[in-house]
């Protein structure tokens, strides 16, 4: 037998082995790299504390608490230009996640639905498909969304045209199903008004919603457990829209459907999307959509043929070969870069700052930025805002992705 | 075996029947139509809302596009020529192209400098992309093209751009000389020699200001779809290897370099490139020396090459994962040390699985380099956003313009991800 290892050498420490053995080679180049390191980010540190203007200014985020002293025109909470820079910041955060949120849900059903009808036997179909996708993954989504705002901007008619004319004759335009109008101020559309106790309704409906998963689920049980076959489609339509009916009327209407009307000069009530906001949400939407369906494509194409045919092999119906066997199994393929896409519109929703949606870039990183000088500081807060959103969406998507993941020993 | 009485059967054909043509429904253009548009109701009614859909593209696009013009001087002569016809004001593109594709600051003498740089382009590339086909010294052009592009673009004497080219060479000759005494010592050996030659030739191109000196163009006018081009290539090319660097950080046992690496790529990955930018150009500056003076283009290199190494090394990673762990296993068994396995071992492999991901990166960095726009860069978004749309000569003709932009990008990222395609094709050694 030999030994596994040398003996210990008996001379002890030898300068050399810092180099030359692989035991302690590992410590040298820490050691290296930490110095790099250091000396790297003091290196910076030295400009930074030369620069002259920094050295002015100070690093301070005082100017947080200071009135703002400009207008921000999409306010999902009430604001003036007399709050303060850190209400507009609050402000533009609250409206990137608003249009990350939008963008996210409609870029999953572009994605989806193209990416299966480009699968679809219908040869035009999956060609025309297969165009959306390679046109709008090949050209840079700021180019899509200025062209978005281009056309809501200056192709859809002026307000004038919806106005009754003085003699009291019809007006140009008329809203589309009294509720719509699409101006070259942006779209008009209604709004949902709670009264009272309105609110009850909408609460209602969402435990209506886990509701219905939890029936889903009894349903399972009683399925693997018992082998007792449970309805699922009609209990769970009635759980989901029963007990918001009874409660609606029961209340007595408290939500109504308050739609845009002309008044004198504009519009009064409703809500109004504005160019900026319909160009982001709607570029980003379809330019990522392109990519989910690829994704999606690629997912349904990467079960193989054998699982499909094993499932009718067994006497599965079709519909249920999709529902139980394909879908399950490529949903784990779709799911990861489905994360990363979500990823992508939140950090592209920066790109608002182009066609002038006051997200957090155009008020933080803009008007703020540009009013009080303080580019290191805005930037920095700026930075931590993204990488902390970006970090708890992919958290949240990761416990998602474990939940479905091939459970293996 | 019997001979059954010939009477006993009325007729006996001896020949036989030539096939039928099959029904005509079942064959050729009917047979795929019917199969393939109207093979039930709901594939008819989606036959007849594709083909809907693309009547109405058409009618739209056709008329625009051949009924319009591609001459006039400005927007009322082009009005006056089209006479109301709906077609496309194209003299918008003939007259600004110049400006689309260089930008506005561009000396208009010197354009032909940019033109050959992109022209030698098409010599310069295809020893890299289509490596497996071309004799391996046709990648000495690959290995010129940057110095050579440089000289053109930029100008000045040809000695600053050689001179980093003889740095670069010496540092691996040296690099090569000591490797044997061990691969740590000939690293720190050529990077201090070609530091040193680079040095050296500062003094001397300094001094020869003149020889072979073309105009010098300042970074600040470089634009149009040029900028684009220039942050696209040379973003990506100093990409690789950092991210390179970075996955194998990333992978590596050393808990500090490790951990530099990650916090490095999680914190890039997780900032939008806009926001880079803005660092470009406006903070960068307070971290750099006040007396060294980066110009933006510099500062905006820096930034989206670090954005975008941040992401290959992601890709890269995902091969160096996918590689069997008996690949390192085998490699140490064979008594190579760390350097020496990386550089025989695995990197081959893994970077062969990475390469249609680094393409994409590459493709998703071409197209980001329109955010420069935000940054009052005027490449090709900017020029048609700023000085071109608000000309009062071309004022409001915006579908032109755009369409321009679409048809330049597009043309540029679908040849890009067809050969990465065709490269995935290529690279697969798996029988299907």
């Amino acid at each position: 037998m030999t030994t596994a290892a040398d003996p210990p050498s008996a001379e002890g420490f030898r300068l050399g082995q810092l180099i030359n053995d692989t035991r302690y080679r590992s410590y040298t180049f820490q050691a290296i790299a930490l110095l790099a390191l250091i000396f790297g980010f003091s290196w910076l540190a030295y400009n930074a504390s030369q620069n002259e203007q920094l050295q002015a200014n100070g690093f301070s985020y005082d100017f947080l608490f200071a009135p703002a002293g400009y207008d921000i025109n999409q306010q999902p909470i009430p604001y003036t230009s007399q709050d303060t820079h850190l209400r507009a910041t609050v402000i533009g955060a609250i409206n990137t996640i608003i249009v990350a949120f939008l963008a996210c849900v409609t870029a999953t059903i572009f994605g989806v639905i193209a990416g299966v009808l480009r699968l679809s036997n219908n040869w035009i179909i999956s060609k025309l498909m297969a165009i959306y996708v390679e046109m709008f993954r090949n050209i840079p989504v700021l180019i899509w969304i200025i062209i978005i705002f281009t056309v809501a901007a200056n192709t859809f008619p002026p307000i004038s045209e919806f106005r009754i004319p003085r003699d009291g004759s019809d007006p140009e335009r008329t809203l589309l199903f009294g509720m719509f109008a699409a101006t070259n101020q942006g779209v008009f559309v209604p709004r949902l008004v709670f009264e009272g106790l309105g609110w009850l309704v909408a609460v209602t409906f969402l435990a209506s919603i886990a509701g219905v998963f939890g029936w889903r689920a009894h349903a399972r049980n009683k399925l693997y457990s018992e082998g007792t076959v449970v309805p699922v489609l009609w209990p769970s339509l009635a759980i989901l829209f029963v007990p918001t009916i009874v409660v609606y009327f029961v209340l007595g209407m408290p939500v109504s459907l308050e739609s845009p009307e002309m008044g004198r000069f504009r519009f009064e009530g409703g809500f109004l999307l504005r160019p900026s906001l319909i160009a982001l949400w709607f570029a980003l939407s379809i330019y990522t959509g392109a990519f989910i369906a690829e994704n999606v494509r690629a997912g349904i194409l990467a079960i193989s043929k054998g699982q499909t045919e094993a499932a009718a092999a067994l006497g599965l119906r079709p519909g249920r070969i999709m529902s139980l066997v394909v879908l399950p199994q490529a949903l784990r393929v779709i799911i990861p870069p489905l994360i990363s896409q979500y990823l992508n519109i939140t950090k592209n929703t920066s790109l608002a700052i182009a066609v002038g949606y006051m997200d957090l870039t155009g008020t933080l990183g803009g008007i703020t930025l540009n009013q009080t000088g303080r580019a290191l500081e805005c930037i920095l807060l700026l930075m931590l805002f993204y990488l902390t959103f970006s970090l708890a969406i992919s958290a949240i998507m990761n416990v998602y992705n474990n939940s479905v993941k091939l459970k293996e020993r | 075996m019997s001979d059954a009485p010939a009477h006993s059967v009325a007729f006996v054909r001896k020949t036989e029947i030539p096939a039928k043509a099959p029904p005509v429904a079942e064959t050729g253009v009917l047979k795929w139509i019917k199969e393939n548009l109207f093979s039930g109701p709901f594939n008819t009614i989606m036959t007849i809302l594709g083909l809907l859909v693309i009547y109405y593209l058409l009618s739209g696009l056709i008329p625009w596009i051949v009924n319009g013009t591609w001459e006039g001087a400005d927007i009322r002569e082009c009005r006056e020529i089209l006479q109301g016809s709906g077609g496309g004001c194209f003299a918008v593109i003939s007259d600004r192209w110049p400006q689309l594709l260089f930008g506005f600051q561009y000396p208009d003498y010197l354009r032909w400098r940019p033109t050959l740089a992109f022209l030698l382009l098409f010599l310069a590339v295809p020893p890299a992309l289509f490596v497996m086909f071309l004799p391996r010294w046709t990648l000495i052009a690959t290995a010129i093209y940057p110095f050579v592009a440089y000289w053109l673009i930029w100008g000045g004497t040809i000695l600053a751009p050689l001179m980093s080219a003889v740095a670069l060479i010496g540092g691996y000759m040296v690099f090569k000389t000591v490797e044997k005494g061990g691969f740590v010592k000939g690293l720190a050996a050529g990077i201090v020699s070609a530091f040193l030659i680079l040095w050296i030739g500062g003094f001397i191109s300094t001094a020869g200001a003149n020889v072979l000196a073309l105009e010098p163009v300042e970074s600040r006018a470089m634009g149009g779809f040029m900028l684009n081009m220039i942050l696209g290539t040379v973003c990506v090319s100093l990409s690789i290897p950092l991210g390179i660097l970075l996955a194998l950080g990333r992978q590596s046992k050393l808990p500090i370099v490790k951990g530099f690496c990650v916090v490095f790529i999680e914190f890039i990955r997780g900032v939008p490139l806009i926001t880079l930018l803005f660092v470009a150009n406006v903070v960068l500056a307070y971290f750099l020396p006040p007396q060294a003076n980066f110009d933006l283009i510099i500062r905006v290199i820096i930034m989206i090459t670090m954005f975008s190494a941040a992401y290959i090394a992601e890709v890269i990673r995902g091969g160096l994962a996918a590689l069997p762990k008996g690949q390192y296993e085998a490699a140490d068994s064979l008594g190579l040390d760390y350097p020496q396995a990386m550089r025989l071992i695995i990197l081959p492999q893994a970077l062969k699985i990475s390469i249609p991901g680094i393409v994409n990166v590459a493709v998703g960095l071409f197209k980001d380099t329109t955010l420069v726009s935000v940054i009052s860069m005027f490449d090709l978004v900017g020029m048609i956003r700023g000085p071109i749309l608000s000309s009062t000569d071309w004022v409001g003709v915006y579908w032109e313009l755009w369409a321009a932009a679409c048809i330049l990008f597009f043309i540029v990222c679908y040849g890009i991800s067809q050969y990465s395609q065709w490269l995935e094709r290529q690279l697969r050694t798996d029988h299907r």
